[in-house]
C-alpha cells in the first residue's frame, strides 16, 4: 500500500469522526497556537525595544559620571580631547545637563518639563532631524546664546501647532528664542521623544542647581568600533578618577545585544512551556489511537485476511496519527497567526516568527509519529484469526 | 497433476504437556484444480483450525503445506500476507465487509494490498461486482444492502484478485435458507466456470451440494468421498 493511499485512508478515517478527531487534535492545536502567539508577542516586544534603542543611534555610547571624593566631574573640554585623540573609533561627544523646569509661552504654561543642555554635536550623535529652523551651533554654545530647539509636543501645546521658530518661550522665567523644531517621532505625545527641549549646555549649566555635567553622549565611528571606543573612554576616565566605580560607560550596541539575548531566552522558555501542551496533545493522540485500534480490531483482521502485511497495517495507523498531528498543527498555525494579529488590535505588539511556525509544526508531526507508533505497532501485531473473531 | 492445496501430515497443537490439545492430528489432504470440496465437521472437530491453515492465517506446528506449489508452512507473517493476498479468496460467514467503505472500495481492498494502480483496480473490482450481479450497488455502504447482497459483495471481493482458491467458511450460516441456497447456487456456478472452492461447514445438507465431502473429527479426516455425479 502506498503512502498516498494510507494518507487518503487516514483522512477518511479522521473525517468520518469529526468531533472525536477535533478533540484529539485540540491539544496539538492549543500547543501550536500558544507557541506561535507567545513567540510572536516576545518578538514584537523585542523589536519595539530595539527600535527605540535604534532611534537613539546604535553608535551611541552613554557615560555617567558619578565622581569620587573631591573629584566630582570631568571637564567637557577633556572629553572633547578624548574624541580628538581617538578619531579612529570616536566621532562626537556632547555633555548632557538636565534639569526640570516650567516652560511658558504667551498663552500656555507647562510644568515639570525636562530641559536638557547639550552641545551642537548632539544633533549628529542622536541623528536628530529638524523639521523647521536649525539646531544650535558651536557659536551658540560658546556665546551662551539663549536659544532652544523643541519637540513637536511643545509646539503643539504652547503654540497650538503653529510654527514656533522665531517665537520666544520662558524657561524657569528666562527668555529663550526657539530656533528649531524637531521632526515628529512619536505622534507628539507627552513624555515621548517629541516632548523635549534642548539648550546649549553652557546655559543649562548655569540654570541647573549645581552646574555639574554628570552625563556625556559619545558616538562611535560605527557599531563595530563601539567596543574599542568604550574601552578607550574607560581608560581615560580611570586616569582622571583612579576608581572604576566613579563612572559607567555603556554602548548602545552592547545593550541591544543584551536585550536580544534576554528576550531570546524568554522566547525559548515560553515556547518550551507551551511545547509541554504539545506533548500532552501527543498523549491525547496516543490515547485515542489505542481506542481506535481496539474498536477496529475486526477491520484489522479483515484487512489482514485480505493480504495486508503488518507493515501495511502499521503504516495505516502511523499515517493516521501523523495526519492527525499535522492537521492539528495546521489548525494551530491558523489559530496562532490569527490570535497574533488579534492582540495587535489591543495594542500589544506582536511579530510572527516563521521559525516558530516551522518548528511547532514539525514538532506536531513528530509527535504524531512518536505517539502513533505504539498503537500502530499494537495493531500490526494483532493475530488475524483472533481479530476476525473480535466483536 | 500436482495438487493446488497439498497438506502433508499436518499437526496443530495448542498448549503443552498434560494440557496439550491436538486441533489437527496428522491431517493430509489434497485438493486439485476445479474441485468443489466441502470440509465437514462438528464444532471442535478441528475444521476451523484446518481452514485457518489452508487460508494461511495460521501455520502448522508440524507438517508441510504446499499451496499452488509453494511451501507455506514455514513462512513468516509478511510472506503469509502476500500468499493470502494472491492465492486465496476468503468468504466468511459474517461477510466481514468494512462498514465505512463503499461496496466498490470493499471489493478493491485485496487489490490495494497487491499494489495495483487505481484505475486497474476499479476496473477489476467492477468486473467482479458484475459477476455477482451488483454493478448498480457499487456506491452503497454494506449496511444498506441485504444479507444476501452483502455476501455477494464478499464473494466479489474474493473473486476480484482472481485467486486460484476460494475458501468459504460457513458462507450460508448467517443467511435464511432461501438466500443461502442462492449463494450456494452461485458458488456452484463459479465452480462450473472453473474456480476451485473449498467450503467449510457443519451442515450436511450444504456439504451434499458439493462434489467432494471431507469429514473431520478430532483433527483427523474420517472420510473423503468424491461424488463425480454432481460434476
Amino acid at each position: 500500500m502506498s503512502i498516498k493511499q494510507a494518507a487518503s485512508l487516514a483522512l477518511k478515517s479522521i473525517m468520518g469522526n469529526k468531533l472525536r478527531s477535533f478533540l484529539t487534535m485540540l491539544g496539538i492545536i492549543i500547543g501550536v497556537a500558544s507557541v506561535i502567539i507567545l513567540v510572536s508577542i516576545v518578538n514584537g516586544l523585542t523589536s519595539n525595544v530595539v527600535s527605540i534603542f535604534d532611534e537613539l543611534g546604535t553608535n551611541l555610547i552613554t557615560v555617567n559620571v558619578g565622581g569620587r571624593g573631591s573629584n566630582r566631574s570631568v571637564d567637557p573640554a577633556d572629553m572633547q580631547k578624548i574624541v580628538e585623540e581617538n578619531s579612529d573609533c570616536l566621532m562626537y561627544v556632547s555633555p548632557s545637563v538636565a534639569f526640570m523646569g516650567t516652560v511658558k509661552s504667551d498663552s500656555d504654561s507647562l510644568d515639570n518639563k525636562t530641559v536638557t543642555g547639550v552641545s551642537e554635536d548632539f544633533e549628529k550623535i542622536r541623528v536628530l532631524k529638524i523639521e523647521n529652523g536649525r539646531f544650535f551651533t558651536y557659536m551658540d554654545v560658546t556665546n551662551k546664546n539663549r536659544v532652544c530647539v523643541i519637540g513637536t509636543y511643545l509646539q503643539k501645546e504652547l503654540f497650538d501647532g503653529q510654527s514656533a521658530v522665531g517665537e520666544s518661550i520662558k524657561i524657569n522665567g528666562k527668555k529663550f528664542e526657539v530656533i528649531g523644531v524637531l521632526e515628529e517621532k512619536a505622534s507628539s505625545e507627552s513624555g515621548s521623544a517629541d516632548d523635549v527641549i534642548y539648550l546649549p549646555y553652557t546655559i543649562a549649566q548655569k540654570m541647573s542647581w549645581n552646574g555639574r555635567v554628570s552625563m556625556y553622549y559619545f558616538s562611535a565611528t560605527d557599531t563595530d568600533h563601539s567596543e574599542q571606543a568604550v574601552s578607550k573612554i574607560k581608560t581615560e576616565l580611570y586616569k582622571v578618577f583612579q576608581n572604576e566605580n566613579a563612572y559607567t560607560v555603556m554602548a548602545m550596541s552592547e545593550m541591544i545585544d543584551q536585550i536580544n539575548e534576554i528576550t531570546g531566552m524568554m522566547s525559548t522558555a515560553l515556547a518550551g512551556i507551551a511545547g509541554i501542551s504539545l506533548l500532552v496533545g501527543g498523549i491525547g493522540i496516543m490515547n485515542i489511537m489505542l481506542v481506535s485500534v481496539t474498536e477496529r480490531t475486526r477491520e484489522i483482521g479483515i484487512r489482514k485476511s485480505l493480504g495486508a502485511t503488518p507493515w501495511d497495517i502499521m503504516s495505516q495507523f502511523v499515517v493516521e496519527a501523523i495526519t492527525t498531528g499535522a492537521l492539528g498543527g495546521v489548525l494551530g498555525i491558523v489559530l496562532g497567526v490569527a490570535a497574533s494579529f488579534a492582540v495587535t488590535l489591543f495594542g500589544v505588539a506582536s511579530k510572527i516568527s516563521f521559525t516558530a511556525i516551522a518548528i511547532s509544526f514539525s514538532f506536531s508531526v513528530l509527535i504524531g509519529i512518536i505517539f502513533g507508533y505504539f498503537p500502530a505497532k499494537k495493531a500490526a501485531r494483532l493475530n488475524p484469526i483472533e481479530a476476525l473473531r473480535y466483536d | 497433476m500436482t495438487a493446488l492445496v497439498n497438506l502433508r501430515n499436518i499437526y496443530k497443537i495448542y498448549g503443552e504437556g498434560e494440557s496439550e490439545i491436538h486441533a489437527l492430528d496428522g491431517m493430509s489432504l489434497e485438493v486439485h484444480e476445479h474441485e468443489f470440496v466441502a470440509i465437514v465437521g462438528a464444532s471442535g472437530s478441528g475444521k476451523s483450525t484446518c481452514m485457518n491453515i489452508i487460508g494461511c492465517l495460521d501455520t502448522p506446528t508440524s507438517g508441510e503445506y504446499f499451496l499452488n506449489g509453494t511451501d507455506v508452512s514455514t513462512m513468516n507473517e509478511k510472506e503469509l500476507a502476500h500468499i493470502r493476498n494472491r492465492e486465496i479468496g476468503f468468504i466468511f460467514q459474517q461477510y466481514n465487509l468494512i462498514p465505512k467503505l463503499t461496496v466498490l472500495e470493499n471489493v478493491e481492498l485485496p487489490l490495494i494490498y497487491r499494489g495495483i494502480s487505481a484505475s486497474e483496480r476499479k476496473k477489476k473490482a467492477r468486473e467482479a461486482l458484475k459477476r455477482v450481479g451488483l454493478s448498480n450497488r457499487e456506491n452503497k455502504f454494506p449496511n444498506q444492502l441485504s444479507g444476501g447482497q452483502q455476501q455477494r459483495v464478499s464473494i466479489a471481493r474474493a473473486l476480484a484478485g482472481n485467486p486460484p482458491v476460494i475458501l468459504a467458511d460457513e458462507p450460508t450460516g448467517a443467511l435464511d435458507s432461501k438466500t443461502g441456497k442462492e449463494v450456494l447456487e452461485f458458488l456452484k456456478e463459479l465452480n462450473r466456470d472453473g474456480t476451485t472452492i473449498i467450503l467449510i461447514t457443519h451442515d450436511n445438507s450444504i456439504a451434499e451440494q458439493t462434489k467432494r465431502i471431507v469429514r473431520i473429527s478430532d483433527g483427523k479426516i474420517i472420510s473423503d468421498e468424491v461424488k463425480e455425479a454432481q460434476a
